[in-house]
């Protein structure tokens, strides 16, 4: 994994702190060569890795790399997956079987349900499998070495104590695409605990971790204790505590932690993102940082 | 240990699992649901005990609390029956779909001192508790009008009909976002109990309203307008906005961005004249487990420690979704200036 990743929440309105903010965004982006050019910017300082959300539009910036192979050849994306808003649309309008029925390809599904046949475990594996090959299909030909899972799941399974489907997801990116799964979570401590209980050791974890504390449930220390104490792949996201820390202190906090691997900002303007990478290397240089 | 059972593992009811599964002080000794999918999923990941039928799950089961997120239309009568089995409830919102029912069973719950609470979560957002503050300290002065808006995404083209598209079910925008805007102006401003017009707009579905638009009177002579839309693809996700003009300033205020206009310096500490915004980080108390928004965590932790005794059991309550399953009624009485 590279140090720095740059991620997409300004591509899709996603501001945790104004929805004004959000809706500048979502104009500024309208078109996805925009994208594209951002993520250019960010490549041109040597961020090559973009990590996204499985938003439809993301099938176009694929599709828009996969033209130029030699100009994107270091490039790769980290997927997360699902797009939740997508499906927690859905689960308002059709409910949770109707919804798995809309989205999981194949009439499976549906032939299974209507014919009222016994759903054996392993056929709710299936129906997982089924759902991330469905999300990974817009990637294809693309490097895409961390395959995540969205925190909104991440964390429905945490709290339901389904360590199992947890597990099987991160067997099952292994299996399928020969790469590392990863996990996104609001709960860290809590979730590397049910991970390693299932045998995972060393997972990718990727959690909001700031100076104001912000989305670190449980408080900041027990994050901290187990950043110090515990073998995990840590990449730091919301650093910026939701505007609330300014840029510099709110680096210095998240390069000075001990096993945060990367960390993961969003910007748009080109002034942003060099800041924001160069006040990393700064840090890093004076930590004598190394992956 | 609190004994915390669940009817209803839809959309509502796994997300209030998640929390309850992660919270240090409940143990859930059952589920009951209809989908046998679901209850299956539930026993073999989870080790949850499940059901089909909700009565032989409190037999079995004995909870001292029950989460209720079933389609409105039958909350009455589950709720009436939980109750006479002395049940703690936190029950999904929209309450009931006739006031009779949603008064009488408040009188029920207050009379037998049983902790009641509705999903209404907003008033566990920081911003909105801050504008309440705010409105209630007489901060913008004497009101003179509010607005109540919340848009998002939900129905976007004709589809298939479900439960959320049966106005006999609880379904429609009415029921489901407009109730939330309902719940909060008649926390933040005070009890809406005239309904002058409203117009239930279908857009896509058949059968139900896809926009809500109406002008509110309150119990205090405050007028208001309520805008809401679920047909709104600019939003990506739902967006529920008050804004209150007093004789003293101003309020514009969504979940995550409050802004505030003082006409004098006679204003709250940490305000000045003028403009001032807030945002949701800086009003939002940490949560120990974070599913989808600190308020559904914090709105159910509020409710486990009413139960302990540690909060007073006046947030959310039967009485005050009376008082917005009120409100809903008159706006469907004068549906199109009927």
């Amino acid at each position: 994994m590279e140090r720095i990743l740059f991620g997409d929440n300004q591509f899709f309105a996603v501001n945790h702190i104004s929805d004004e903010k959000s809706r500048a965004q979502s104009i500024k982006f309208k078109e996805d060569k925009t994208i594209l050019d951002t993520i250019d910017i960010a490549r041109g300082l040597g961020t090559e890795t973009f990590m996204c959300t499985t938003h439809d539009r993301i099938i176009n910036i694929c599709e828009m790399v996969r033209q130029d192979p030699e100009k994107y050849k270091n490039f790769s994306i980290f997927p997360c997956m699902p797009y939740a808003h997508k499906y927690a649309n859905a689960v308002t309008e059709l409910g949770i079987v109707g919804t798995i029925q809309q989205y999981v390809p194949g009439n499976f599904f549906g032939t299974m349900f209507k014919g009222g046949l016994a759903v054996m475990s392993k056929d709710y594996i299936s129906i997982m499998e089924l759902m991330v090959d469905a999300e990974m299909k817009m990637f294809k030909k693309i490097n895409t070495p961390v395959i995540f899972l969205q925190n909104v799941v991440t964390d429905l399974l945490l709290g339901l104590g389904m360590k199992d489907i947890l597990k099987a997801y991160h067997d099952y990116v292994i299996k399928k695409y020969n790469v590392e799964p990863g996990f996104i979570t609001m709960n860290m401590p809590k979730l590397l605990a049910m991970l390693e209980s299932v045998g995972i050791q060393n997972p990718i974890i990727c959690s909001s971790i700031n100076k104001a504390g912000f989305r670190m449930s449980g408080g900041m220390e027990i994050y901290e204790k187990t950043l110090r104490e515990k073998q995990v792949r840590a990449i730091a996201m919301q650093v910026l505590g939701g505007g609330a820390i300014p840029a510099k202190d709110a680096l210095e906090y998240v390069c000075n932690l001990p096993n945060v691997s990367s960390i993961l900002f969003g910007a748009s303007s080109k002034q942003n993102i060099a800041q924001t990478i160069s006040l990393i290397h700064e840090f890093d240089e004076k930590n004598n940082f190394k992956i | 240990m609190i004994k915390v059972a669940l009817i209803g593992a839809g959309k509502m009811g796994i997300s209030h699992l998640s929390i309850l599964g992660a919270h240090p002080d409940v143990e859930i000794v059952g589920v009951a649901d209809t989908s046998k999918m679901v209850n299956d999923v539930l026993e073999k990941y989870s080790g949850f005990k499940t059901f089909t039928d909700y009565k032989k799950m409190l037999d079995a089961v004995k909870p001292d609390a029950v989460f209720v997120a079933i389609p409105t239309k039958f909350h009455a009568d589950f709720v009436e029956e939980l109750l006479n089995r002395n049940i703690h409830l936190f029950v999904e919102k929209p309450f009931c779909l006739k006031v009779e029912q949603s008064e009488k069973l408040s009188a029920i719950a207050k009379e037998k001192k049983l902790i009641n609470q509705v999903g209404y979560h907003n008033k566990f957002i920081g911003t909105f508790e801050e504008v309440k503050r705010i409105v209630s300290g007489g901060h913008i002065g004497n009101i003179q009008h509010f607005l109540g808006e919340a848009y998002g995404p939900v129905v976007l083209k004709k589809k298939q009909d479900t439960w959320r598209s049966d106005p006999e079910e609880g379904g429609g925008c009415l029921m489901d976002y407009a109730s939330h805007v309902i719940d909060l102006l008649n926390h933040i401003v005070a009890p809406i109990n005239t309904v002058h017009g409203s117009l239930l707009k279908p857009i896509y579905s058949n059968k139900v309203e896809d926009a809500v638009y109406a002008l509110l009177e309150t119990e205090t002579n405050i007028s208001g307008v309520l805008s809401v839309n679920w047909s709104e693809e600019t939003y990506r996700k739902m967006s529920t906005s008050i804004t209150v003009i007093g004789s003293e300033g101003k309020i514009i205020s969504d979940a995550s961005e409050l802004r505030v206009y003082f006409k004098s310096a006679k204003c709250p500490t940490g305000y000045s004249k003028g403009w001032n915004v807030k945002y949701v980080t800086d009003l939002t108390e940490q949560v120990d487990f974070y599913l989808r928004g600190e308020e559904y965590s914090a709105q159910i932790d509020y409710f486990i420690k009413a139960i302990k005794g540690e909060v007073p059991n006046n947030k959310n309550t039967f009485e005050s979704a009376a008082k917005t399953d009120k409100v809903i009624s008159l706006i469907k009485n004068k549906k199109n200036n009927a």
